[in-house]
């Protein structure tokens, strides 16, 4: 404004800055040191570029006590997009469904659905853990992702989404000859396709950021994910490898922390109209 | 041939009718435009039509075929809607080429047939373009092109032209009237534009609170209104409607204030004291030494006409329209051209004719 | 049918992952089992009674309570004045909003590793200042750092989500509006205390329940990886006592109902954040 600088404004914004950055940097450095050094308390803030001998170590053969963190990072990968794809199909087909059609117990559906919102996987961890048992799906794949799948948010914002779309083009589609189905693919799907890619990001770091759950659900080694695989790193007693520790939060921060960033623009967006 | 045929549609939103029993029959290439006041029902008998809602009762005959209960895309009917509802992530091409491919056309087929559509609404160079990218009256053409290039039996226009500037309306108002000549094909319009509603019909359907009222030529709808309705909602600025009773052996109608206007045209049926109303035109009054006194409350110049609106003794509302400009003035004496007076029955509001 | 074909796999789904365990944990916190597991008693509102009288679980509800309430009043203080000066013109604005955004995406218990590195008694890049100024820093020993520092660090985690709500809460502020207050002569301080925080108000309640329903529930890894709840209980909050209770010492009865008792808490705190909302669109 008025070609002057606001040195409050830059002074705020730098120290929260480095408030998010200083501790990832920390850690960045800390995974290029010796681990003896570290364990001293003698971290240095500058990382040693030729020493990335931590990340070669856990990715191949992992800390003691957990999977190699190639291996984890599959793990997280596959929950966290399944959960996002699988979360993103349901809920259009369910938000489609109670949008657009009459048909009977349409409420009731709708109620049901929305009174999940009340009920988060930590407050009924137990009882769902008793029934992934009864089925067969601890320490399964399927038993780490589908029980996260249904919830109502995802629903609730598409069918904002839904709402929004002009009755007229609605009509439209009829009067071209478009049946339901392909209603659905041709027109309702690529007009939400901003919202479906804010939802993903969402739901992708929902998904790989969880602990809870995998922690209950697969207790077998094969099955750690990237986030229970370092609490599991920082909770061993015996001599804690620091720098394989925070080598590990390198690589288990990059993946969400890159898809927020590529995806910015639609990510807030979908973030701030959805849960409103 | 009658290529649309209505009979006795009716319907029902809830206790609420708001078609009540429409019947009307279009010959083929005929532009027959719907118009009235929103809430008339206009909207809702298009949307039978089309098969975006439910008949309650009645048939709708579409080249021999009852209609009413198919769906929209079993009917070959095109639509041009109000706000256009072009399919946002769609080019322009595959805005038109969307109803043909669900058709199953070929693909070179498809090709041909739009490319001919573009050509004639002068968008060649438009094709690849988003909606977004499109001004109001481009957009507009493409709402056309999609009606058009699925050669229908049928086009159906809501309102197409309500969303665009007063100059583009003109000139689109203009082209849709060419193309739909050119194209002949069978339309429905509907608009609660009155001057749309008199330059593109061959006829007029008026619908008022869900009952037609009058079914005629936009000249014979002017110059013969069916009843008091039709007679203030066709015309600007409105008909004048005057109370006034049946005098001297109904040769004669006799004003609030004692004023009297003789028919030229011949006796009207009834007693003398009949209440009715009397209508004239704004521009059918005209200054001259014998009339009604008017005091001037407003003068409204137009350019190269004047509306005076004032009141007369009785405290009736009067407007005239004078030709040219008129400025200063308080009163004035006009004469009731009794060539061009409306006689209207006061209780039923229907026209009463010699 | 269509349209039931299409919201089945989603009620399936709700019923067996939602509504199903929901059901079951009312079920059980009306029941208790003898130690083998063998019988299963019916024992009425015994379970929550004495729940409510085990002085642990009082004063671990409190604990919640003081931990989620320092949570979310600094996550949000912290937001709010980063949103306040990201909303102005300045050059930059857009880089700064990108570096103040990405920690969405860190999980809260990687959030805690980032704090171990700052704060561990050994290792910890900031324990070596805080010794130096004569403070005797060990989180692991003193109940009250355990404390501040998981608060810390779940509060950390939390900023960007609230700064991404507060800065689009500003921007919704119509420009007209603060135009109209700056005519008013109102400016600085006063138009942020009569113009923009009222207007800022939905976001800002909106939030309150968001962070925290978050620190009360999300936390569990946060506070896993630091403290585990200890030294002691000093760290334990309702969510680490059902995961204790239930997952380590397996008194099913017990932990169904600190479940029944947060599902109750989480359907008052999300029907009166509904009533508000309904009331304000209603507006």
């Amino acid at each position: 404004m008025n070609g002057r600088t606001d040195w409050a404004a830059h002074i705020v914004l730098g120290l929260g800055v480095l408030l998010f950055v200083l501790p990832v940097w920390l850690v960045f450095a800390a995974s290029t040191q010796d681990a003896g050094a570290i364990g001293r308390g003698e971290l240095s803030l500058i990382p040693d570029l030729t020493n990335f001998s931590a990340y070669v170590t856990v990715l191949r053969d992992g800390a003691p006590g957990v999977a190699p963190v190639g291996r984890m990072l599959l793990v997280s990968a596959a929950m966290a997009i399944g959960i996002a794809f699988g979360k993103i199909i349901i809920s259009v087909l369910s938000a489609y469904a109670v949008t657009f059609f009459r048909f009977p117990f349409r409420m009731l559906c709708f109620w049901t659905i929305f009174i999940t919102l009340m009920l988060p996987v930590e407050v009924r961890i137990i009882p769902t853990y008793a029934v992934m048992a009864d089925f067969g799906l601890i320490n399964t794949y399927a038993g780490l992702t589908v029980p996260l799948i249904a919830s109502a948010t995802a629903t609730l914002l598409f069918r904002q989404v839904f709402l929004a779309v002009p009755d007229e083009l609605v009509e439209a589609a009829r009067m071209d000859g478009a049946g339901p189905l392909r209603f659905l693919r041709d027109i309702l799907l690529p007009v939400s396709g901003a919202n479906i890619a804010a939802l993903f990001v969402i739901l992708f770091v929902y998904g790989w950021n969880q602990y809870l759950w995998p922690l209950l659900v697969a207790t077998d080694q094969r099955l750690d994910t990237m986030v229970i695989g370092i609490v599991k790193m920082v909770g061993a007693d015996t001599a804690t490898q620091w720098n394989q520790v925070m080598a590990t939060a390198v690589l288990a921060l990059l993946p969400p922390v890159t898809i927020v960033l590529l995806m910015q623009r639609w990510f807030v967006k979908g973030l701030t109209e959805g849960d409103k | 041939m009658a290529a649309l045929v209505i009979e006795n549609l009716r319907k029902s939103f809830g206790a609420t009718d708001v078609l009540k029993g429409i019947d009307l029959s279009l010959n083929s290439g005929e532009m027959l435009v719907i118009v009235g006041a929103s809430g008339c029902g206009k909207s809702t008998l298009l949307r039978l039509v089309a098969g975006l809602e439910e008949p309650t009762s009645g048939r709708i005959v579409l080249d021999g075929r009852d209609v009413a209960r198919l769906d929209p895309a079993e009917r070959d009917i095109a639509m041009v809607f109000q706000n256009y509802a072009l399919y946002p992530h769609m080019s322009v091409f595959d805005n038109m080429a969307y109803g043909l491919r669900i058709r199953g056309l070929s693909k070179d087929e498809i090709g041909k047939r739009v490319q001919e559509t573009a050509g004639l609404l002068g968008l060649d160079a438009l094709l690849a373009r988003k909606p977004r990218q499109l001004s109001g009256g481009q957009r507009q053409r493409v709402a056309m092109g999609r009606a058009i290039v699925r050669e229908p039996k049928l086009f159906l226009f809501d309102e197409p032209l309500s969303n665009l500037d007063a100059k583009l309306r003109v000139s689109m108002r203009a082209e849709i009237r060419r193309l739909q000549r050119r194209m002949g094909v069978t339309s429905l319009y509907v608009t609660h534009d009155q001057v749309e509603a008199m330059t593109l019909g061959d006829r007029l359907l008026v619908l008022h609170k869900g009952v037609p009222v009058q079914l005629a030529t936009p000249m014979q709808v002017f110059e013969r209104p069916a009843d008091v309705y039709v007679a203030g909602f066709i015309g600007a600025p409105s008909m004048n409607l005057l109370d006034a009773a049946l005098s001297h052996d109904g040769t004669a109608a006799r004003l609030k204030g004692g004023f009297l206007v003789p028919f030229r045209d011949g006796k009207r049926p009834g007693s003398d004291g009949r209440r009715i109303v009397v209508g004239i035109r704004p521009e059918h009054l005209v200054p001259g030494p014998e009339g009604l006194d008017v005091t001037v409350d407003l003068i409204e110049p137009l350019g190269s006409e004047t509306v005076l609106i004032g009141r007369m003794e009785s405290r009736e509302l009067l407007s005239i329209k004078l030709p040219g400009a008129v400025a200063g003035i308080e009163s004035i004496r006009v004469a009731l051209n009794g060539e061009h007076l409306h006689v209207f029955d006061a209780d039923t509001g229907l026209r009463l004719d010699p | 049918m269509l349209p039931v074909a299409l919201v089945l796999p989603q009620l399936l789904l709700t019923f067996f992952f939602f509504l199903w365990p929901a059901g079951q944990a009312v079920w059980a916190s009306f029941t208790r089992q003898d130690p083998f597991g063998i019988r299963t008693q019916f024992v009425g509102f015994e379970n929550f009674t004495d729940l409510f009288e085990d002085p642990l679980y009082v004063e671990s509800m409190g604990r919640t309570v003081v931990f989620s309430g320092s949570v979310t009043v600094v996550a949000m203080l912290v937001a709010l004045c980063l949103a306040l000066f990201a909303d102005r013109e300045i050059r930059g604005r857009n880089i700064y909003r990108t570096l103040l955004i990405w920690p969405y995406a860190v999980a809260p218990a990687i959030s805690a590793v980032l704090w171990i590195l700052l704060l561990h008694p050994q290792i910890g890049a900031f324990s070596h200042v805080l010794r130096m100024l004569g403070i005797g820093w060990d989180y692991k020993i003193n109940s009250t750092q355990a404390m501040l520092v998981v608060v810390l660090a779940s509060a950390w985690k939390q900023v960007s989500y609230n700064f991404i709500f507060f800065l689009a809460g500003l921007q919704s502020i119509p420009r007209s509006v603060i135009e109209a207050a700056r005519m008013d002569g109102a400016r600085g301080w006063r138009r942020l205390r009569t113009i923009t925080l009222p207007l800022l108000a939905p976001t800002t309640f909106f939030l309150l329940i968001v962070n925290f329903v978050y620190s009360a529930f999300d936390t569990f890894g946060t506070i896993q990886a630091l403290t585990q709840g200890g030294p002691g209980k000093a760290t334990e909050t309702l969510m680490v006592k059902v995961y204790r209770d239930g997952v380590v010492n397996l008194n099913l009865g017990s932990s169904s109902a600190q479940s029944v008792v947060l599902m109750v808490a989480i359907i008052a705190l999300t029907v009166v954040q509904s009533r508000f909302l309904n009331r304000k669109n209603a507006e």
